[in-house]
């Protein structure tokens, strides 16, 4: 009897109950999306930020200690390098997959045949990597300086017979020694000197502009450097800094066991210097904070705007839902007074109300579960250019959500049914 | 022996008395009709008496228990167990056909049994109406319908507020046919009606008149039947 009623009413009022559907499913599917987003966000605007450089330095520690104390940022003054053939551990701590890029540098100072001094910078452009672990990939600066403006030529490529002795020149340098792309430029270093085909023009509107910027092999040459850095500019996927990676930051051995295996297996900029100086002999890999702070505080904005969203897209669903379920009741009260007189209690009568009242919100919930998946595609690829991971905890969230919207909607509908008398509605005293 | 006994109640709205010290009883089996004018307090006096209203001031005996102090939900059991209700407009559910709304009694009451809302309907009439909704009912039918649910849980007492008032004179006479039909087989009946063919079919009548019991008129020749009262032209 219980299911013929609702099945019946549900028909009944069809109208009302499509418009409660609807309101829900337009609850449900703005929830979805902005949770789907929202879960997705942190690798999304990660990887979008990866376009303002790196975020973690790695030096040696001699020289991070000098640099700390004398503040001398960039200036390699006590002599210690990195070890080039320990780059390759980069790509094997535990957080290798969020490594997106990096490249070392080592500065050498050369002058030009006018007698003038000049810096010239060792780097990987698009350097190939074979790992032992059997990835294959490409790392350099050419990723990592992506607002780097090429004024003049092209970029450098690796990968091109002959590019060792090519360079790129900052717009500075250029614009001084009236440079420009094709030039020959001959540099003199502390133990050889070189002709450098100038392959482009760059203009970073910063202090690179002052530099020369060629292939590792071709700086470490100058100055009988082999194998030897200065540092290592490394971009990594990392999760916003908490208390828990703050507290890491400021002292690992200060974090009991189960702390410990939570920051090492969770990707804070921490805990992925923390790996990288493990596999890197005498360094000390520190997070450039600018970025790094900048990337947590646009993704907790961006979550906090999704959270506000998908907060007010409930509230509204709920106040819909609330006109509409007394907006119902209120019709039907001559119905629901008759039940009450012939022996129906409150709890039966609200009991029927809320269970058409939740088929209905469960039904509009799917749909708009559904919705919102497609919304949030579209967002993915509006704003990210990439599709959103479906993530199966998103159900339940949004399960919970919609239930609770919907009884919180029904509230004023149950106290107008636990209020009914009998009386008022079936002789209209 | 009373099954129902009212002892000085009264129903007070404000200033307003709408009964005033009402005192009257009814035995079991027995068929009584309060008749009275508008506003004399009928209405009032069969909400009280259904469980649907309280008193403001006396006892309620129903079946020896005072309902008067009870509160909602124990009301609710007694209207559920003990009363059975007919309406003026007759207040079928309109998307459920005419045995569900039968059927809807006892879903509130025990179980839902199909068979026997059929033979309720069966009781009054209706065995060729029972999948029929409300709207493809006349208005005799449909208060037939409400008879069916009122007695289908073997109420007490069939508390009948204006059972005819809707009707036309033929349907009025099949209602009070299935009146009498009642009363022959025991059950109880407390008819409230400002028609006084109806009201003169009863075993008793109690008038009501500003909230006050004006007078009771025992039917010293009950019949069950309503008698025809034939104009001729002089």
């Amino acid at each position: 009897m219980f299911i013929r009623m609702i099945f019946k009413a549900f028909f009944r009022q069809k109208k009302k109950m499509l418009m409660i559907a609807f309101t829900i499913a337009l609850g449900a599917s703005l929830a979805t999306a902005m949770l789907s987003v929202m879960l997705d966000v942190g690798d999304k605007i990660n990887q979008e930020l990866k376009a303002y450089g790196a975020n973690i330095t790695v030096t040696p520690k001699s020289s991070s200690v000098i640099s700390d104390l004398y503040d001398v940022d960039g200036e390699n003054v006590t002599g210690s390098y990195l070890a080039e053939d320990e780059l390759g551990n980069i790509k094997t701590i535990f957080w290798a997959f969020n490594i997106v890029d990096y490249t070392p540098f080592v500065t050498v100072s050369a002058q030009m045949d006018n007698g003038s001094d000049i810096n010239v910078t060792g780097v990987w452009f698009n350097h190939y990597m074979s790992l032992p672990t059997g990835e294959e990939l490409y790392a350099g600066i050419t990723s990592l300086r992506t607002w780097w403006e090429i004024t003049d030529g092209e970029w450098i490529d690796e990968s091109e017979a002959g590019e060792e002795n090519c360079a790129m020149v900052g717009a500075q340098v250029a614009q001084e020694y009236g440079i420009s792309a094709g030039d020959t430029i001959h540099v003199r270093g502390s133990a050889s000197d070189v002709d450098l085909v100038v392959k482009g023009i760059f203009d970073d509107g910063g202090d690179e502009d002052d530099s020369v910027f060629v292939p590792l092999d071709t700086a470490q040459a100058l100055a009988d450097m082999d194998g030897k850095i200065d540092s290592i500019e490394v971009s990594a996927l990392t999760t916003p800094d908490n208390e828990l990676s703050q507290k890491a930051a400021r002292d690992p051995s200060s974090l009991s066991v189960s702390q410990y295996e939570t920051w090492y297996c969770t990707a804070y900029v921490s805990s992925i210097c923390y790996q990288i100086e493990e596999v890197i002999t005498d360094s000390v890999a520190s997070a450039v904070r600018q970025v790094a702070d900048s990337e947590g505080q646009i993704l907790d904005k961006t979550q906090l705007l999704m959270i506000l969203i998908t907060i007010l897209s409930m509230v509204g669903a709920a106040l819909g839902i609330m006109n509409l379920v007394t907006a119902s009741v209120m019709e039907r009260t001559q119905e629901l007074g008759l039940m009450k007189a012939i022996g129906a209690h409150t709890g039966a009568i609200t009991g029927l109300v809320l269970t058409e009242i939740l088929v209905t919100a469960v039904i509009g919930g799917m749909a708009g579960y559904f919705a919102g998946l497609g919304f949030a595609q579209i967002i993915g690829q509006t704003v990210f250019s990439s599709s959103i991971e479906i993530r199966p905890m998103v159900i339940p969230i949004v399960a919970v959500l919609v239930i609770a919207v919907t009884l919180a909607g029904c509230v004023p509908a149950m106290r107008m049914v636990r209020k009914l008398r009998p009386t008022e509605v079936l002789h209209g005293k | 022996m009373s099954l129902l006994e009212l002892k000085n109640v009264s129903k007070i709205y404000g200033q307003l008395r709408a009964l005033d010290n009402v005192n009257f009883s009814v035995n079991k089996g027995e068929w009584v009709s309060v008749m009275g004018p508008s506003g004399s307090g009928k209405s009032t006096m069969m909400n009280i008496i259904g469980a649907l209203d309280k008193a403001s001031e006396g006892e309620i005996l129903l079946d020896g228990e005072d309902i008067a102090g009870k509160n909602a939900h124990t009301l609710t059991d007694i209207r559920r167990d003990k009363i059975g209700l007919i309406f003026q407009q007759f207040h079928l559910v309109s998307y459920l056909t005419a045995v569900e709304n039968v059927m809807l009694a006892q879903y509130y009451h025990s179980m839902p049994d199909e068979k026997e809302a059929i033979e309720a309907l069966k009781r009054v009439g209706l065995e060729d109406r029972v999948h029929h909704y409300p709207s493809q009912l006349s208005g005799g039918e449909q208060q037939r319908v409400c008879v069916a649910r009122a007695l289908i849980n073997y109420p007490e007492i069939i508390l009948a507020d204006e059972p005819t008032g809707n009707l036309d004179e033929a349907n009025e006479e099949v209602v009070v046919e299935l009146f009498r039909k009642l009363h022959e087989d025991g059950t109880t009946l407390i008819v409230v009606t400002h028609n006084p063919e109806v009201a003169e079919v009863a075993q008793r009548t109690i008038v009501l008149r500003n909230g006050k019991v004006e007078r009771e008129i025992i039917n010293e020749n009950f019949t069950g039947k309503i008698k025809k009262v034939t104009l001729t032209e002089k």
